[in-house]
């Protein structure tokens, strides 16, 4: 097997044979780039063009001049770096662990953990905000318990460490995925050969183990890095203004105002995630994580004896106590008849089930519609994408893949001005709708966003495919696109389905955008819902009644694309066999 | 969940659905951007499809920012009106001509609500409710503190409710605003901030967001909140432990709606105007859950005992005669202001007046001690920038969009870059005389 490696197809035309391409590749190429182009790149020029206008009109850099003139701006500056950086810390010791024991041990009832494991990722807005609050707040419940037993409060929420805490608790999911798909992909037999060479225990893991996941681990940290660096909500959530993202959407979210510094802290904030993701890939450069074994299903799962499922138990639970617990408030929220500053609602009911009940049919459709597309788009992109820069020497595709990853600091807003400004006069053929405004351009907007969750998913697990296994496929006779459906997507499933699974989950609870494009409440996800009862008191159980609902839907659809993977992986690794 | 086709065929289906004859000659729909809460826009949709069948009501909401932003990137095809409370919203939108006049035939309604007129001097929005500015507290959370409820808004100054006071900001909200505007307009400039920052060192949070106060007090996480009346009536009416006050200086301000330029529905839309203002509509306003003001006299005789009058209750709104023109000049730079003196630097601004506070309830201090903590009262409630400053044109105009012709004196950041760094040596430099006060003699 090792020789077909250096053994390669003659490949037809000049053009391809100079890239390792083939036309369909090509072309490939050029659509992810129309399209990246279309619904990124000139919807985004035209907003934040300000920012390198000056005064007089015309290109000028005086505003970053002033950016960089600001104590406050580069304190903040400086306060979005840490805090990144801290949470990624704090995600990976809550998501290393658990993705380890998933991964290696023989643990009932993983399906539901890895599900769990989502759940995180789905906190609807405002409702979330309050819930956690309620239970982590200066007088939330953890800490009016703690103020009647021991007399002191834990500042869980405040200041950037409060920031830190709930992004952690909040954000690890990307890690645990990432991670949990790039275990997955390890083959039994290296894990045997490394034990029969003596290693064992620690040494097994640090040594082998870990490093061939790498890439898993590196993506779902750079994920995390980048968009704990562009997060919004939980900044705001604490009321912590001394952070990019905030300064950015305080300045262009404020009605009236003409400075455009809102749009340079944007700029600023998209140019350090692309240094963060450069460096990222720099972490894995010269080393090789692809391995040729296949099949197997993932490293050989053991018992864990009595004393050591006891302990990942514990460990188990009591991370999902707490990740999970602002999604029992939102649901104790959901059945309060009124919950102020006391440990528990004093009443339950649930008439707020009742009022929303009507109006939720349409609403859970809508978001599985929209957001099941988005991640179905991003998905298809991001693996297209990771397969043309990984496997082909094209020219362009770097720049390519790093314009998709710049939209993941692109603020929800800044986008969604950007498409209404492009695309608004331009009409649908039936109608007369303008397309800015029809449902799609909804799908749209998440999936540009979200596309560099998929993207960075994909590239962890084709990283760990050998090319060898490809080249095989085609010595075999098999064509470029069976070796593709046959052998590279089905070892990828995954990664993808990783990437898929944020996607999806993060673009069902996303309100900037909605909230600008949606143009009737026919056409609204369940998002823009939960915000139009969040705005009075009356509405704040139905809202988190809505919210329940969300976090219900996207768990069920999340445990059926698990159930789905596994299937396909059994039947595909029979087949492969 | 319906399929990708289903959806298309919807789509198609409602374009071609013949809708029903509209009564009274009005357009088939009226297209409303709205960033009120689901409480008050519900019962005014079904009550206006059900005195006009054949028009149907369709709510966009969104909040305020949104809605701005939508208006003026749609102004192709626009939707038909603006409904919202921000007055500041509606300045903007007026600015940049996407607001047509208009003169509502309805009777009976007041001009003026306290010293603050009810609709546009312009004519391009009209008021059809009114609000109060007041204190709102969660009962359960001062009981719980041992905290006297506070009433007027000196009373917020005092010590004892050092990190138990909310606020949102007025950048970020049009109503905060013009409560602020108030007590400068009220106290003069210097006096007016003074009252502000001595306030602001007992706030434990400037919210982003108008609602965010009265959230926060109905869930306990501070118990005193800086709200617009209606956030505080309704949420007692929800049934949190809430109670709500008008201090005796209050600001009254109209909550409105104002006629898209080049709307589509321009007789639907004319119509929705005077439905809000017609008694049928007024008196939805006393709703339990909305609890807004109406603007109609004769409304007040249906409404319960009890319910706030202000143009009864003189106290409301009257006591300060509001200048319309000295607010809209300064309009942006205060807002700027705020931010950078107190939402920004709040932990700084809370730090200075903690020290301060301690200092002064320093039994038995001696004439050094006094000095100290006088000099650093006096740099914790100094702004940057002087009156005439604020109101000149060139300074004003540098936080306002470029008009042609006009010459800002520098750009935003600049000002804010030299502002916040006087206020953080200001800040800083308190906190250290207050700290000597408190060892010397």
């Amino acid at each position: 097997m090792s020789s077909v490696a250096t053994i390669r197809p003659p490949l037809p035309a000049p053009f391809a044979a100079r890239f390792g391409a083939s036309p369909a590749q090509i072309v490939a190429l050029a659509a992810i780039a129309v399209f990246l182009l279309a619904f990124l790149i000139v919807p985004l020029l035209r907003v934040i063009v300000v920012a390198f206008t000056g005064p007089e009109g015309g290109f000028s850099l005086v505003h970053f001049g002033d950016f960089l003139a600001t104590a406050l701006l580069r304190e903040a500056f400086w306060n979005s770096i840490y805090v990144a950086a801290m949470t990624v810390v704090l995600a990976s010791l809550i998501a290393v662990p658990l993705a380890t024991i998933l991964a290696r041990f023989r643990f009932r009832g993983a399906a539901l953990i890895h599900t769990l494991g989502v759940v995180p990722l789905v906190m609807p807005p405002f409702v979330g905000a309050v819930a956690m609050q309620l239970i982590y707040g200066r007088n939330g419940a953890v800490n009016l318990l703690l103020l009647d037993c021991c007399g002191f409060r834990i500042p869980f929420m405040e200041g950037l460490n409060g920031v830190i805490f709930v992004e952690a608790l909040h954000y690890f999911p990307f890690i645990l995925l990432n991670l949990s798909a790039s275990l997955a992909n390890i083959d039994s037999a290296m894990e045997e050969s490394a034990q029969n060479l003596g290693a064992h225990g620690f040494t097994l893991f640090s040594r082998i183990v870990f490093p061939l996941a790498l890439p898993g681990y590196v993506a779902g940290a750079a994920l995390v890095f980048v968009k704990v660096f562009d997060d919004l909500a939980t900044p705001l959530l604490l009321n912590v203004t001394n952070m990019l993202a905030p300064q950015a959407y305080l300045k262009i979210t404020t009605v009236g105002i003409a400075d455009p510094m809102g749009y340079v802290i944007s700029v600023i904030m998209i140019a350090c995630s692309l240094g963060a993701m450069a460096l990222s890939a720099l972490a894995l450069r010269g080393r090789d994580f692809a391995t040729l074994q296949r099949g197997g299903g993932g490293l050989a799962r053991r018992s864990l004896g009595r004393a050591g499922n006891a302990v990942a138990a514990a460990f188990v639970v009591l991370v999902l106590a707490l990740v999970l617990s602002p999604h029992l408030g939102i649901f104790l929220l959901s059945i309060a008849t009124v919950w102020s500053y006391a440990v528990l609602p004093d009443g339950f009911t649930l008439a707020h089930y009742a009022t929303v009940f009507r109006e939720a049919g349409p609403l859970i459709s809508n978001t599985i519609l929209y957001c099941g597309l988005a991640g179905l788009i991003d998905v298809i992109l991001g693996a297209t994408l990771a397969y043309l820069v990984l496997r082909t020497r094209l020219p362009g595709r770097r720049l390519i893949e790093q314009i998709a990853m710049s939209a993941v600091a692109v603020p929800g807003l800044v986008l969604g001005i950007g498409l209404l400004r492009t695309y608004y006069d331009v009409k649908l053929p039936f109608g007369g709708e303008s397309l800015a405004t029809f449902w799609v351009m909804l799908v749209i907007a998440y999936a540009v966003r979200r596309l560099p969750y998929a993207l960075v998913s994909a590239k962890a697990a084709l990283q760990q495919l050998h090319v060898s296994l490809e080249e095989a496929a085609e010595n075999l006779g098999a064509g470029k696109f069976t070796t593709l459906s046959r052998i590279v997507v089905p070892l990828m499933t995954g990664g993808l389905l990783a990437g898929f699974v944020t996607s999806f989950a993060t673009a069902a609870v996303e309100l900037s955008a909605t909230l600008l494009l949606v143009a009737r409440s026919s056409d609204a996800p369940i998002a823009y819902g939960i915000y139009v009862y969040m705005q009075s008191a009356a509405g704040r159980g139905p809202g988190a009644a809505l919210g329940v609902i969300a976090v219900v839907v996207v768990s069920i659809a999340t445990y059926l694309a698990y159930r789905f993977a596994e299937r396909e992986r059994g039947m595909k690794s029979r087949e492969l066999i | 969940m319906t399929s990708l086709l289903g959806r298309l065929w919807l789509a198609f289906a409602f374009t071609l659905a013949a809708t029903p004859a509209p009564a009274q000659g009005l357009e088939s729909k009226l297209v409303i951007v709205t960033s009120f809460s689901k409480d008050l826009t519900a019962p005014y949709a079904q009550a206006f499809e059900k005195k006009y069948p054949g028009t149907k009501v369709e709510l966009q909401n969104r909040n305020t920012a949104a809605a701005v932003t939508f208006i003026r990137e749609t102004r192709s095809s626009p939707p038909d009106l603006m409904w919202a409370s921000a007055p500041d919203a509606f300045e903007v939108l007026k600015k940049d001509a996407l607001l047509q006049k208009y003169q509502p035939k309805a009777q009976g309604v007041a001009d003026k609500v306290g010293s603050y007129p009810v609709n546009d001097r312009d004519g391009f929005y009209v008021g059809f409710a009114a609000s109060g500015y007041g204190i709102m507290y969660n009962t359960r959370y001062l009981r719980a503190n041992s905290l006297a409820a506070p009433k007027e808004w000196d009373d917020l100054k005092k010590p004892v409710y050092f990190g138990h006071v909310g606020i949102s900001a007025p950048s970020r909200s049009g109503t905060t605003h013009l409560t602020v505007e108030t007590i400068l307009q009220g106290e003069g400039w210097e006096k007016g901030w003074a009252t502000l920052l001595e306030i602001g060192g007992n706030l434990a949070q400037v919210s982003d967001r108008s609602f965010g106060v009265p959230d926060a007090v109905n869930s306990g996480q501070y118990g005193i909140g800086i709200v617009i009346d209606f956030f505080g009536l309704s949420a007692k009416a929800s049934g949190f432990p809430v109670e709500f006050v008008y201090p005796t200086v209050t600001t009254i301000v109209p909550a409105n709606v104002g006629i898209i330029a080049n709307a589509k529905n321009q007789k639907a839309a004319e119509a929705f105007v005077e439905f809000l203002l017609s008694e049928e509509g007024q008196q939805i306003l006393l709703d339990p859950k909305i609890q807004r003001l109406p603007v109609r006299l004769a409304t007040y005789d249906k409404a319960p005992a009890g319910y706030p009058n202000p143009f009864k209750n003189t106290a409301l709104g009257a006591k300060v005669s509001f200048n319309p023109e000295l607010s809209e000049g300064r309009y942006e730079l205060v807002n700027s202001l705020y931010d950078r003196v107190v939402t920004f630097r709040l932990k700084e601004l809370n730090a200075a007046w903690k020290t301060i506070h301690a200092a002064e309830a320093k039994p038995g201090a001696g004439p050094e001690a006094k000095r100290l903590v006088a000099e650093a009262r006096k740099l914790a409630t100094a702004v940057p920038i002087s009156e005439r400053e604020a109101s000149d044109r060139a300074i004003a105009g540098s936080f306002q969009e470029v008009k042609p012709g006009a010459k800002p004196a520098g750009r935003q950041a600049e000002f804010e870059s030299r502002w916040d760094a006087a206020v953080v040596k200001n800040y800083a430099e308190a906190k250290a005389l207050a700290e000597k006060a408190l060892t010397a003699k």
